[in-house]
């Protein structure tokens, strides 16, 4: 986003203005939905039978719905769970990246071509298509039911991640390997010492496009975590559904809670995030 | 995939005269062949020693699930009991001659023409904000965050959103349309909430990538078009469109996959009810629901081998060449 935007053609204001009531109202398409359940959680349940969807809330302070959803929704421990998954996948998916990316990268070797292959005709399986038999081969580990069955799965079928990998390795050069082989170092401390480090642009778009899948994903613990103590803050989200029913009130109170730490991430690493996601979805 | 190949091909070469000069270098400083390179064996085991891990992952939880699936899909397994009777193209049989299996493919065309929707809204807002405009990061901002929002919470947000009497219906009110719609009350209507949603949620990965590549044009193209006179309509014909080719196409191909692959918003928001379930609702209910381990891996084969075959189609008619502009 350093690139300067192009200068504005000169033009009749009437374009100019239509152009910026259509960014108005995208916006306002975007926040509505949002807004909206802010409000609702904010409401007692008994402005919620008297009042419209969209009138404010009598007391902006009133945070009841937010520990009802915080404890009854047992919210503690699926933000526990999330971050011990995040911690084990993204610290996983950067060793195996880097790793992967490093070997094929700096490496001649028999059958390099074959594993190339292996790694990209893996992008082209859609993960959602083979879970039915993914389940059996979790299941048989008996990792079924814990939390290294995510941690395994967000670790081991992420492609995406080997591409950025790549793609920074090849701008470092090769010079620094060979200065650092000649002083005696090998593959390993080379890894370890020079490229892992000089990696840190590329490892911090990978921590930032897995952090989030992994913080939002609902599909995996849904299937392969379905305890009640092992919910995610997806899966202890939609539990909601069952005993909160329609307290409207409460579950909005969940949804903000959920969606108020990528936030703030997001407002934070706003630029990493626009660039990591150019970077990865078009490797 | 050639992008890819070509680039190992190219490599090579360099690689190898590589390896030719390392050892003369070592010989230069210690009068002998390099320390660590002295074993030959290990030498060539080292890039398996970095690549074991990954490739056990990468065959665990790819390879062999697929190959199961294909194998499961000509029995008629229920997912537990040791045995299972093999029964050909049974499975297979049944998804396309029972309409009821069927029916499903045909909810993704609500995905699939929300998709292209998506995919115009963010050319467009891509376009305009990749000029100069007021408050253009905050507007970025907006658009893109949709994206990064939890699925729960966002199925959850819609739900409260299409409700009897709830904000939508308030809003539409407000341009004097009847009151009470039940959104997601019959199927056609619960489809193209639902892929409404998708589009809200969607939007934003579409415009930043295109964001992303109408930026990488250089701005002096611009400049010179400009001075040539040329108007914003033969700007974009002439030089953000062909510049944003590749990242076009590839979302063409996401789009199509995506919407054959819906799972989450409908799942959270009707679980699959009025005529809204999905493909893969389908397979998950048929695999874990009713046990039907060897339908559902067929059914999964199949759109594996539409996504497979899609994917193909694309790379044939839009190759992976460099749209070179200067």
């Amino acid at each position: 986003m350093t690139t300067p935007a192009p200068p504005t053609a000169r033009r009749p204001w009437i374009g100019t203005a239509l152009v910026y009531l259509s960014l108005v109202v995208a916006c306002l398409v975007v926040l509505l939905p949002l807004v909206v359940v802010l409000l609702t959680s904010l409401k007692t349940s008994r402005e919620m039978t008297e009042t419209g969807a969209l009138s404010l809330p009598h007391d902006f302070l009133n945070l009841d719905n937010y520990v009802t959803a915080f404890q009854d929704g047992h919210m503690l421990t699926a933000f526990g769970n999330t971050g011990f998954i995040l911690l084990f996948s993204i610290s996983g998916t950067v060793i195996i990246g880097s790793l992967t990316a490093y070997a094929i990268d700096r490496f001649e070797f028999r059958m390099k071509k074959l594993v190339v292959a292996l790694f990209l005709i893996a992008t082209l399986v859609p993960a959602v298509t083979t879970q039915v038999a993914t389940f059996q081969v979790v299941n048989s580990f008996g990792l079924f039911d814990t939390r290294w069955a995510p941690i395994l799965l967000y670790m081991g079928t992420d492609i995406v991640s080997v591409y950025i990998f790549l793609q920074f390795m090849r701008g470092i050069p090769v010079s620094l390997d060979e200065a650092a082989r000649l002083d005696g170092a090998n593959a390993f401390t080379i890894y370890r010492r020079i490229i892992f480090p000089l990696l840190k642009p590329a490892i911090a778009t990978v921590v930032i496009i897995k952090g989030i899948t992994v913080y939002n994903d609902f599909y995996i613990p849904f299937l392969y975590m379905p305890s009640e103590e092992l919910g995610t803050i997806s899966t202890a989200l939609f539990r909601f559904k069952g005993p909160f029913g329609a307290h409207w009130e409460n579950i909005s109170a969940g949804a903000v809670l959920v969606i108020l730490p990528t936030l703030t991430v997001f407002l934070f690493l706003q630029r990493y995030i626009y660039n990591g996601f150019a970077r990865g979805a078009t490797k | 995939m050639t992008d890819m190949t070509s680039e190992v091909a190219r490599r090579g070469p360099r690689s190898g005269a590589r390896a030719s000069r390392t050892p003369a270098g070592g010989a230069l400083r210690s009068g002998g062949a390099p320390r660590s390179w002295k074993t030959r064996p290990l030498r060539r085991l080292t890039p398996w020693l970095f690549l074991a891990g990954p490739l056990l992952l990468l065959i665990t939880f790819t390879y062999v699930p697929v190959g199961n699936m294909i194998f499961y899909s000509f029995t008629d397994w229920d997912g537990v009991s040791p045995d299972r009777r093999m029964v050909g193209l049974d499975n297979y049989e049944q998804i396309f001659t029972r309409p009821e299996l069927f029916r499903v493919f045909f909810v993704s065309f609500y995905y699939l023409a929300a998709s292209f929707v998506q995919i115009a809204i963010a050319l467009y807002f891509a376009t305009v904000l990749s000029f100069d405009l007021r408050f253009r990061n905050l507007f970025k901002g907006l658009l893109f965050f949709p994206y990064l929002i939890n699925g729960v919470a966002i199925g959850f947000v819609f739900l409260y959103f299409f409700q009897d009497g709830g904000t939508l219906d308030s809003v539409v009110s407000w341009f004097g349309a009847g009151g009470d719609h039940a959104w997601l009350g019959s199927a056609e209507s619960a489809n193209t909430s639902l892929a409404g949603v998708s589009v809200w949620r969607f939007t934003g990965l579409n415009f930043v990538l295109f964001l992303g590549a109408v930026q990488s044009i250089p701005a002096e193209l611009y400049e010179a078009a400009q001075l040539d006179g040329a108007t914003r309509r033969q700007q974009f014909r002439h030089i953000i469109a062909p510049g944003i080719r590749p990242v076009l196409s590839l979302s063409v191909i996401l789009a199509v996959s995506g919407s054959l692959a819906v799972f989450e918003i409908p799942w959270i928001m009707t679980g699959g009810a009025t005529g809204t379930q999905t493909f893969v609702i389908q397979t998950i209910k048929l695999a874990f629901q009713f046990n039907k381990t060897g339908l559902a891996s067929a059914a999964a084969v199949i759109l594996l081998l539409i996504i497979l075959l899609i994917t193909w189609i694309q790379r044939r008619l839009v190759p992976d060449e460099r749209t070179d502009l200067v």
